[in-house]
């Protein structure tokens, strides 16, 4: 259950963000996860309702896009199937992910005086 | 205030960032590798389940290597210091990091737990990980390789089931060899076949702690580390 640990990131940066901002309230935060990130989330978003009581993110709604993981050769940009050998079969080089591993904050809307 | 009608309401403004949550460890686990980088240290994060034999590989690494290499462990354990217990008995100077309820170790505790080791006389730090087969292979540590101990008593297809920690692997060592004969099921080259569509580089070496089979070829992979760590320290002075 590293979702806890994750939520707990999460809402330390949203907290530094608004204060640089000197914002008064955090309505909305839009974050990506990858298939092969290692988050679920589910596991995340209860994590979410759970730690965000009385913290900057009490009253911000979570936003997240799940990105579904995408291997591709890195030479002739072949993709890869779900299941298949991760090695190109004509360039013969290891696959690539193009996607799939994002733990990413993309962008909080905040309140500001 | 919002200047578009005048009404009074505050502005709402989006802010991009556009940066991984887990920034901070990321951070964290750069400084680690730059300590481990100034004192030419190979550092290993060693994962896999409970009981896939990580503290046993590493007791027998410390056999192998007695009186040739100086290794140093931190083992993160969730309530207990058995492992660190174990690899002092081997030989190894180590460090229990006690994660109570964390499920796997981060970037933090490896740098809290090197204070308490004295790493700069060591030439391997090998980071024994919370047995787990997902949440670790989230988290860097600063660590040059990851290590995945795959016990074959665990089923030929649990890399295809947890193909983010396999994924994140440098070398698989399939441990526990010496029980194959007791169990006709399992192949090691299906262990394989999962393995090469999880990893882009599909690196194993089938080894059994308790009878030093296949030890050579790891032993010589963590040479082959050292002398990557040396040749990159002299490309760079």
């Amino acid at each position: 259950m590293h979702e806890y640990s994750i939520v707990q990131a999460l809402v330390e940066r949203v907290d530094a963000e608004a204060r640089a901002r000197q914002a008064t309230a955090v309505h909305r935060l839009s974050i990506r996860i990858g298939e092969l990130s290692g988050v679920e989330v589910e596991l995340l978003t209860t994590a979410y309702e759970t730690f965000r009581e009385r913290t900057v993110c009490e009253s911000a709604e979570l936003h997240v896009t799940m990105v579904a993981a995408q291997w591709e050769c890195p030479a002739c940009r072949r993709a890869i199937g779900r299941g298949d050998l991760l090695s190109c079969p004509i360039c013969a080089v290891p696959a690539r992910l193009a996607q799939g591993d994002e733990i990413m904050l993309d962008r909080i809307e905040m309140e500001v005086p | 205030m919002c200047d578009t009608c005048g009404c009074g309401d505050q502005n709402i403004v989006p802010v991009d960032v556009h940066d991984s949550i887990l920034a901070s460890n990321d951070r964290m686990a750069a400084h680690n590798r730059e300590h481990f980088r100034e004192r030419h240290l190979v550092a290993v994060n060693l994962m896999g389940s409970p009981g896939a034999g990580k503290t046993a590989v590493l007791e027998a690494t410390a056999r192998q290597l007695a009186g040739r290499q100086r290794l140093g462990a931190l083992a993160g354990d969730l309530a207990t210091d058995r492992d660190a217990q174990r690899l002092s008995a081997a030989g190894i100077t180590s460090r229990s990091i006690t994660t109570g309820s964390a499920c796997h170790l981060d970037a933090g505790m490896v740098h809290y737990g090197l204070h308490h080791l004295p790493w700069r006389e060591m030439d391997y730090l090998f980071i024994e990980n919370v047995g787990n087969l997902v949440c670790p292979a989230i988290y860097d540590l600063g660590q040059d390789a990851n290590v995945v101990a795959l016990a074959v008593t665990e089923g030929e297809d649990k890399p295809l089931k947890y193909p983010v920690m396999f994924r994140k692997a440098d070398l698989v060592l399939i441990t526990k060899i010496d029980l194959l004969p007791h169990l006709p099921d399992v192949h090691i080259e299906v262990i394989a076949d999962a393995l090469a569509r999880v990893m882009p580089r599909p690196l194993y070496f089938p080894v059994s702690a308790r009878t030093g089979d296949g030890m050579d070829r790891w032993l010589e992979w963590l040479g082959q580390l050292r002398t990557i760590r040396r040749d990159a320290v002299v490309a760079s002075s």
